[in-house]
């Protein structure tokens, strides 16, 4: 520190020149957080606060914190108050988005991405690629499993779009609706540390719906135990970001209700992957319509059609 | 006069407006302006209101408005013609015909064939009203009918690739002729977001660009999704 001389009021002008003196001093800077400002703190900081640094995450976590308090002040009738759901950048986006493919045992999805920035834009866009993918997907699946049929004349089946989207949709509403309702049911009764808003539940269920969007896609593929395989693997993604997300909202509660509602959260998600690939994939079909005959050069062939 | 009367004011009330006493209008400068009101309209000559030309002149004002934005989409330089004046009349044009061309005739049939006509206007007009709502609330400046105006005229390559399909399938509908369609639907996919990408990318925060073009790929997919799967009955 820079020595008082009597009662006169040291000049504290150059950060560096004083750090120069005295190379070891904790400093604070209240710039603003922009990209040379860290890299200079990270330089002067102490070996042992770069881990704080770490587990905040990004550049811009000072100015959402700051900034949390003060969103969603407009009247919901006002076209401003909508605007405050779409404010997400591209990256946010995408880190949202693999944050959800690629689950951190033990890191809360709501906390390390979302951080009281509940967007809609993921959710909804996810929902409607999704519609679009088991639609356009299972029309393509059984357009290849029937394709040498003589009496086989392909039909696009526009109707499954509607069908798809309602259910979608339904499920990535109405089921947070739900849950947020029981959560805050059971909060009232039971003080739980951990709580959610509306939107962030929409949130984590539209994002883990992403992973289905390539499983939907690779269910062309008409091999039952691939199909199966892809229905057990997007499970296990996407309900352990629910499971991770839920889990420590629900823990400080009876036991038994904390089970039942992790054990409906998954049941329901389950539901979904599996009613999709029965009702929008036709099953493959495999005929022995041939014995077994053993060809020339040794080999067994199958007749499959 | 001016100074005179504020002489006599400075007189009568004392030492309270002392200083107005000083304060002197200079007659020099010129009192300018015109002060009579216009009654009705005095030159009847400036007011040729559309009424009264030829309905030729009308519609093929229009007819001509629509025309340009055609060739711009067709021949996307970096214009902002379309963004300007918005209208539309093309965007209608190019919904309905491409409405009409996806009836394959299938109202006889009892199977789930393809879209309805109801169903393709609903999916091109909402879409695009969900798009233009998806950029505006991510911070775009675009207007809400500019922005419709554009996604409907971008459906033009669209339209151009349904024709050729619906000719191809008269020659056939063998694997030649599928994977002839597929071409063609593909190049005019691409020219259709590019071309709108290229009037709406400039509207939009640098840094959510990407956000924004997503939904073009995505509704311009749908619809070319609806016309390769296009099968006469």
């Amino acid at each position: 520190m820079a020595a008082a001389d009597g009662l006169q009021f040291p000049e504290f002008a150059d950060a560096a020149s004083l750090l120069a003196a005295n190379p070891d001093a904790t400093t604070i800077s209240i710039e603003e957080p922009a990209d040379g400002t860290k890299s200079q703190r990270g330089r002067q900081q102490e070996p042992g606060r770069e881990e704080d640094d770490e587990l905040l995450g990004t550049d811009d976590s000072d100015k959402t914190e700051l900034l949390a308090g003060q969103k969603k002040s407009a009247p919901f009738w006002t076209f401003e108050y909508y605007q405050t759901f779409f404010d997400v950048d591209t990256y946010q986006v995408l880190d949202r988005i693999k944050g959800s493919v690629f689950p951190v045992p033990g890191r809360n999805f709501v906390r390390l991405y979302i951080r009281s920035n509940p967007d809609l834009y993921g959710p909804f866009w996810i929902c409607t690629t999704l519609v679009f993918a088991i639609a356009v997907s299972g029309n393509l699946s059984n357009f290849f499993i029937h394709l040498g049929k003589p009496t086989y004349h392909y039909v696009p089946e526009f109707r499954k779009v509607s069908i798809a989207a309602t259910t979608i949709f339904a499920y990535a509403w109405l089921v947070p609706l739900a849950l947020w309702g029981f959560l805050m049911w059971r909060n009232s009764k039971v003080m739980n540390i951990v709580s959610y808003s509306f939107l962030e539940i929409v949130c984590v269920y539209g994002y883990s719906l992403f992973v289905y969007i390539p499983t939907a896609i690779l269910w062309i593929i008409p091999q039952k135990v691939v199909r199966w395989v892809l229905v057990m693997f997007s499970l296990c993604l996407s309900g352990s970001v629910l499971v991770m997300t839920f889990w420590p909202a629900v823990r400080d509660d009876n036991r038994r209700i904390a089970l039942a509602t992790v054990g409906a959260i998954i049941l329901l998600h389950a539901l979904l992957s599996v009613g999709c690939l029965a009702y929008f994939f036709d099953a493959p079909e495999v005929d022995f319509s041939a014995p077994i005959v053993p060809a020339h050069n040794g080999t067994t062939l199958i007749k499959a059609q | 006069m001016a100074a005179a009367e504020g002489g006599g004011a400075g007189a009568a009330a004392g030492p309270l407006f002392a200083g107005l006493a000083d304060v002197s209008i200079s007659e020099d400068i010129p009192v300018e302006g015109e002060i009579s009101v216009p009654v009705g309209s005095h030159s009847p000559d400036e007011d040729y209101s559309t009424l009264d030309e030829p309905v030729k002149d009308t519609i093929m004002r229009d007819l001509k408005a629509v025309g340009k934005k055609f060739v711009h989409v067709m021949y996307p330089k970096k214009s902002s013609a379309l963004l300007r004046d918005w209208d539309l009349w093309g965007p209608l044009v190019l919904c309905v015909s491409l409405a009409l061309m996806l009836q394959g005739g299938s109202a006889d049939s009892k199977e789930d064939g393809g879209p309805q006509f109801a169903e393709v206007f609903v999916i091109i007009w909402f879409g695009a009203v969900v798009i233009t709502l998806n950029s505006k609330l991510l911070g775009g400046t675009i207007s809400f009918f500019q922005s419709l105006c554009v996604l409907g005229y971008c459906v033009l390559p669209l339209t151009v690739a349904m024709l050729v399909c619906r000719l191809v399938l008269l020659a056939g509908s063998g694997t030649v002729s599928f994977i002839v369609r597929l071409i063609v639907v593909m190049a005019m996919f691409g020219w259709s977001t590019l071309a709108s990408t290229a009037f709406l990318a400039d509207s939009q925060p640098p840094n959510r660009k990407a956000l924004v073009v997503y939904p073009i790929f995505l509704f311009y997919f749908v619809i070319s999704w609806m016309i390769l799967t296009f099968t006469p009955q």
